[in-house]
């Protein structure tokens, strides 16, 4: 009996318990039962996983279906789950990952009012999350989908109070909205062509050829707004730069590891319907690729350490675009898998900095924390290098895999540029480093004064995440290496299949391994010679191109675009539309049809001559007639 | 025996003195008197109506219209008696508040 489908519910009750119960319970208890509610998954995701490694039945789906959820007429959604091992995996990170940061939050948020509120959510988070990953059709994916969307609101605006945070967390929601309204016009159009929404039923429908070319298209493009939209692609990533107001383990559970990876899942989940459609698949693979250095540009001058993070994020959620969209399923989720690891680990540790400087983001107020900060340190830095792509750690290997699919299926230029990409990568990061932890001080004297490494319950999540960002990736080896190279990609074979053709010689693979070693070299090494060598670099290069530099400050003026082109004319149609329909049309109608009423009454008050002889006479009168019709 | 159209008869001419003392009469107790006469009178046509083919019926409704009657003389008189506590007067003429 494989316990699968259990794995959601530990943190649903947690969340249960807290929303009802949380404000009575000590902070201690608090912390100890959100933990053990996410320990809980983690074990029964384990245990779960271990059925799928040995045995007769090793990586065949497994389904449970609880019960019938919707029957109308021909439309049939079962409350059914699939364990397979690309469900595996996104359950291992979402409940390992999840449970790390649940123990680092006890540290974090220890001085936070709202103690209990914040484990509620993350609790519920994680439930919806795992809904999300183990769904076995659209639609009770789509609620899970639903569900991170409105604790990631919830989260981001958990400090309230403040004015940003209550917007950051609207324009959330609100971006999401548009690309939800695609995901679910995809959802209707794929019922219409094959009458079914379970994976089993889509994948079933690919392989007979039920669907036509155009329509596969027209559903993995709509399928592909919904993901762009929670993946924060180009055009909808705008939101997520914005999400960074929420508290720094949100930042790393929802907006890095988990959550926003939502996009790249659908997309390997429904991998048969993307191979049916070149076309989609090109969309997908040219906006990661485009989204993926757009967003490194901007990292490279942004000044707010979370910012930074951010755009890295986005960026690396286009890196798995690229995987999925040049047919690369198994490379895109492969570095899915690692970047969840050493981005949280970067967003964690980032939240230790703040923790330690009283709150402070601005990396101009930082510098050469390296000796206040033992243990953050080098777990950052571990990150950082990770992420880079440096040999032999996690995040080489992955990026590596995707960028060698990306020219193995002979998409040259979008090779380019996600190679362009990586020494942005390596470069923001780096600047990242040298200018939080290396140089001089540039601290506030009242900051300095409260300095202080973090505690342990944020310190041993970032050690055990920096031995994952290092070591994670040796299951995917590169096939250089022989008969042990891609271990990941075979474990996820029942779901994915390998994308044809495109074999690489030996030594093709060398030079492409070559090529990404040194685009991350290069970018460390600019790096260095700008910000630490001689960091009067970067500002006489900003003032060489003032242009570009206030570009990419300013981010390409996307929000200010997007102001002025969609949100400035809605607000002011919509007040136009106040004025001249509600105001004038409805309100019109209303008071109109009151004072025609009100009217009406005060003519026929005119009969009345208030004497009860009238009135009796009326009676009288009435009643002869009456008499006179019934009797002659 | 006298028969019931004596009987009819009276009910008939009770009935008409009492449209006619309502119509006549200002003041609201007296129209308040001649609406009880015209009750009786129905009554009286009734209770000839009960020698005829409707025995029981007859009698059982006499005895609702009776009880109607007890009751709405009750609500009546409480109602003229505070309406003569409040306006001075029961002259229907200066009871005019619904004139539109």
């Amino acid at each position: 009996m494989n316990p699968f489908w259990l794995i959601p519910f530990p943190p649903a009750v947690g969340a249960f318990v807290l929303i009802v119960a949380g404000r009575k319970l000590s902070r201690k208890a608090v912390a100890w039962l959100a933990c053990l509610a996410a320990a809980a998954s983690f074990v029964l995701a384990v245990i779960s996983f271990q059925s799928l490694l040995g045995g007769a039945s090793a990586g065949r789906p497994i389904l449970r279906t609880l019960f019938t959820w919707i029957q109308a007429g021909e439309f049939r959604a079962d409350l059914a789950f699939r364990f397979d091992p690309l469900s595996a995996v996104m359950v291992l990170v979402v409940t390992g990952v999840g449970l790390l940061i649940h123990v680092y939050s006890t540290g974090y948020m220890s001085r936070d009012r709202s103690f209990a509120r914040f484990f509620a959510f993350l609790n519920l988070f994680t439930f919806a999350m795992l809904i999300l990953v183990l769904a076995d059709n659209l639609v009770l994916m789509f609620v899970g989908w639903e569900g991170v969307g409105l604790c990631s609101y919830l989260l981001i605006g958990f400090w309230f109070e403040k004015p940003a945070a209550a917007a950051a967390g609207q324009k959330a929601f609100i971006v999401n909205r548009i690309g939800d309204a695609g995901f679910l016009l995809g959802i209707l159009f794929l019922f219409l062509t094959i009458g079914g929404v379970s994976f089993g039923a889509i994948n079933e429908a690919v392989a007979g050829g039920i669907i036509a070319p155009a329509t596969a298209t027209l559903i993995a493009v709509l399928l592909f707004v919904g993901a762009a939209g929670k993946s924060a692609q180009i055009p909808l990533y705008v939101w997520l730069p914005d999400a960074m107001e929420g508290p720094t383990p949100v930042s790393a559970l929802i907006h890095a590891a988990t959550m926003v990876t939502a996009g790249v899942y659908m997309v390997a989940r429904l991998n048969p319907l993307y191979a049916a459609s070149p076309a989609a698949s090109e969309v997908v693979a040219v906006v990661g690729a485009l989204t993926a250095v757009f967003a490194a540009t901007i990292a490279l001058v942004q000044n707010d350490i979370k910012r930074v993070l951010a755009y890295s994020t986005i960026s690396q959620l286009g890196y798995m675009f690229i995987g999925c969209g040049v047919g690369a399923y198994a490379a895109g989720v492969f570095h899915l898998y690692t970047h969840a690891f050493f981005k949280s680990l970067l967003f964690l540790a980032a939240g230790s900095v703040m923790h330690a400087l009283s709150g402070e983001l601005d990396m101009r107020k930082m510098g050469g924390l390296r000796k206040h900060l033992p243990r953050t340190y080098p777990t950052f830095l571990i990150g950082a290098v990770a992420i880079a792509g440096v040999p032999f750690l996690s995040g080489f290997f992955s990026k590596d895999a995707v960028l060698t699919a990306a020219f193995a299926q002979g998409r040259y230029f979008i090779w380019a540029l996600g190679l362009g990409g990586a020494v942005l990568t390596a470069f923001y990061m780096f600047r990242l480093v040298f200018l939080t932890f290396h140089g001089q001080e540039r601290l506030e004297p009242e900051v300095k004064r409260h300095l202080h490494e973090s505690p342990g319950a944020m310190t041993v999540p970032l050690v055990i995440l920096a031995f994952f960002s290092v070591f994670a990736g040796y299951v995917g080896l590169p096939p250089v290496v022989g008969k042990h190279a891609h271990l990941f990609d075979r474990f996820l074979e029942p779901v994915i299949k390998p994308a044809e053709g495109g074999h690489l010689g030996l030594g093709t693979e060398w030079v492409l391994i070559a090529a990404s070693v040194a685009a991350a070299l290069l970018g460390i090494g600019a790096a260095y010679a700008f910000f630490l060598r001689d960091p009067r670099i970067p500002r006489r290069l900003g003032e060489k191109f003032p242009g570009l530099y206030r570009l990419l400050l300013n981010k390409y003026y996307v929000d200010e675009a997007y102001d002025a082109a969609i949100v400035k004319p809605l607000v002011q149609g919509s007040a136009r539309v106040y004025d001249k329909f509600d105001l004038a049309v409805i309100d019109g109608a209303v008071n109109g049809s009151a004072r025609a009423a009100g009217l009406l009454g005060r003519l026929l008050s005119l009969i009345q001559s208030g004497l009860i002889k009238d009135y009796a006479l009326a009676v009288l009168f009435g009643m002869a007639i009456f008499l006179g019709v019934l009797f002659f | 025996m006298i028969p019931a159209g004596w009987f009819l008869s009276l009910g008939l001419l009770l009935f008409v003195l009492g449209i006619i003392a309502f119509f006549v009469k200002r003041d609201l107790l007296t129209q308040f008197l001649s609406i009880e006469v015209m009750l009786g009178a129905g009554n009286l046509a009734f209770l000839a109506l009960a020698r005829g083919p409707a025995k029981v019926e007859a009698q059982v409704i006499v005895f609702f219209v009776m009880t109607v009657a007890a009751a709405e003389a009750a609500v009546g008189m409480a109602i003229i008696l505070l309406v003569h506590r409040r306006r001075r007067s029961i002259k229907t003429e200066d009871l005019r508040t619904l004139k539109g």
